[in-house]
């Protein structure tokens, strides 16, 4: 009876605690506070002349957005077309960019990693390249490709390749001593020991590289596009001719949401490559 | 107490037996910075002599434990043995064959376990039997997988990956690997250091289970007197470093298979057990003196 009767007490200090002391719970709330709090303040200061002339309110800003959103494919020329194409021209043109970047990257980046010669020899070139703002090089670009959809690719290509190289190079260079000595106390041969050991040994490392490059590539294509016409770069730059701060601010947060999406992509496929490491 | 003289021949009278391992006045120098340019740096270093002119035999079918203070150079003769790390002087003869590099003929298990963090314990399995015999059919291989696992009671988590099992269960995974390739010998570098207490002594009697079963020539180096006591038919006492040698080999005459209840009855146990004790005691205050002095 006694053991009986204990077990009741036990159960009730494994109490479920209540929902609004979940931490998810309350920063939620806190986020849905302070934006509510945010677009009062925009909507009122704005009625009330608070900011410089011209600033829309928030609901004029929201209406536009949805106004954007429930039309996104329209086509009357160049100057006035749908944020869906704009948006599907800027993504095609960073995917290009991005690939061909990758694509030369992850295989370079191999290379110097596991060559420690190679790694030294390059290192300059790499060093002195990445800081290198990516707009820099637009005026190169046009010269020698004479095309401004080319020279866009272009310059997502040169200023997205660094941070996948250096992270390959770094991952392959970092493998684990004990994961080179098993390959080799087995006797594996070189090409076996990188196919099966270094590359997925080095994954976790190429892939943040590659998620790196991905946002930069997303950051360059706006400034780019301000200067070659279509793509959502373009479509502010217009807005901005056409003093339509309302469509600037509806691209800005489009961008941002795009730019979210793309990296929680990325944020997933490194969580998928860990297997355990690093978290 | 028997105990052989430093640096015995103890195999003279069998040489060419099988999984024969004979290590012949090995000497390890870690080269130091020499040189006009590390002159002018002022990062010049000294030679390191890590371990020097040790001789020892290893007979077929005996389980060796190596012993010694930390950081004597315990570890580079086994990587030596392994072929992982060139030898400076003297030679390593695997069955009269002297050791250039690494082979399949001796496995090595990892203190830290050093399976593939990417791949289920079966394909950490099937890498290092896939390596070793590339064209292998799917059958035979499928067969030895599932024979290593079962023989280290892993049965049943062949699809799990290394994050997802326990130090002690990844350490079984090492030791399967390590035997799924048949290697004429088998390398331990502190197999069970990196485990707690409880997990240790279970692994332990593991291992020696298998011990009994496989028969394998075992090199281990351990810090635990009571592990080597457990599992070795010799046990190789070394010193100090730098310039580490063999001191001293103890026979462990206890009968097989041993439990740890048992051995601890036999007469010679707490003579042996002293007996390294105060050696590894001795080694490593004179380890500290040195510090304090250097």
């Amino acid at each position: 009876m006694a053991v009986s009767n204990a077990t009741p007490g036990l159960v009730t200090t494994e109490k479920q605690e209540p929902l609004y002391l979940n931490e998810n719970v309350r920063a939620f709330a806190l986020f849905m506070l302070s934006l509510g709090l945010f677009l009062l303040f925009w909507e009122f200061g704005a009625r009330a002349g608070w900011f410089v002339q011209g600033v829309p309110t928030a609901s004029e800003t929201i209406k536009e957005f949805w106004w954007w959103v429930s039309n996104p494919f329209f086509d009357n020329g160049p100057n006035d077309l749908g944020i869906g194409w704009n948006l599907l021209i800027s993504l095609r043109r960073v995917a290009i960019g991005y690939i061909l970047a990758s694509l030369v990257a992850v295989p370079l980046g191999i290379l110097i990693g596991i060559s420690p010669v190679a790694y030294k020899a390059f290192n300059p070139y790499v060093q002195l390249l990445k800081p290198v703002s990516p707009l820099a090089w637009l005026p190169l670009g046009l010269y020698i490709l004479r095309d401004s959809e080319q020279t866009g690719v272009f310059i997502i290509f040169i200023s997205s390749i660094w941070p996948t190289l250096i992270n390959t190079a770094f991952g392959v260079a970092s493998v684990d001593k004990d994961y080179l000595d098993v390959a080799n106390t087995l006797g594996a041969s070189r090409l076996r020991t990188i196919i099966k050991v270094i590359i997925p040994a080095a994954l976790p490392n190429i892939v943040s590289g590659l998620r790196i490059s991905m946002g930069i590539a997303w950051l360059v294509i706006v400034a780019a596009e301000m200067l070659l016409g279509t793509g959502l770069g373009y479509f502010i730059w217009n807005e901005w001719n056409n003093l339509s701060i309302a469509n600037i601010l509806v691209a800005i947060f489009i961008i941002g949401l795009v730019g979210l999406l793309l990296d929680s992509l990325f944020a997933a496929l490194e969580k998928f490559v860990a297997f355990g490491r690093n978290s | 107490m028997r105990t052989a003289p430093v640096n015995s021949v103890a195999s003279i009278d069998q040489p060419s037996a099988a999984s024969h391992l004979s290590i012949r006045n090995v000497t390890k120098v870690f080269p130091g910075k020499k040189g006009m340019f590390n002159k002018l740096s002022g990062k010049t270093k000294r030679d390191f002599v890590a371990v020097q002119d040790i001789s020892l035999d290893i007979e077929p079918n005996t389980f060796v434990t190596i012993i010694g203070p930390s950081g004597c150079g315990k570890s580079t003769l086994l990587n030596m043995i392994a072929g992982l790390s060139p030898i400076s002087g003297g030679e390593i003869l695997l069955n009269g064959m002297p050791i250039t590099g690494p082979g399949p003929d001796r496995g090595m298990v990892f203190q830290n376990y050093a399976l593939m963090p990417w791949m289920t314990v079966e394909e950490n399995l099937r890498f290092a039997v896939e390596t070793v015999d590339l064209k292998i059919s799917p059958k035979r291989r499928d067969r030895i997988i599932k024979e290593h696992i079962q023989l280290v009671g892993l049965t049943g988590a062949e699809r799990k990956h290394p994050h997802e099992l326990s130090g002690g269960m990844r350490q079984r995974v090492g030791i399967a690997r390590a035997l799924a390739i048949n290697p004429q010998i088998l390398l331990m570098d502190e197999p069970f250091g990196a485990l707690d207490a409880l997990t240790r002594g279970f692994l332990q009697d593991e291992v020696e289970r298998i011990w009994e079963q496989e028969r394998k020539t075992v090199i281990m180096i351990t810090h635990s007197i009571e592990e080597a006591l457990l599992l070795s038919d010799r046990i190789v006492m070394m010193t100090r470093g730098p310039a580490a040698r063999v001191d001293e080999i103890l026979e462990v005459p206890f009968p097989r298979p041993r439990n740890r209840e048992t051995i601890e009855q036999h007469p010679a146990y707490h003579d042996l057990k002293a007996e390294m004790e105060s050696h590894l005691f001795r080694e490593t205050r004179a380890v500290e003196a040195a510090r304090m002095g250097g």
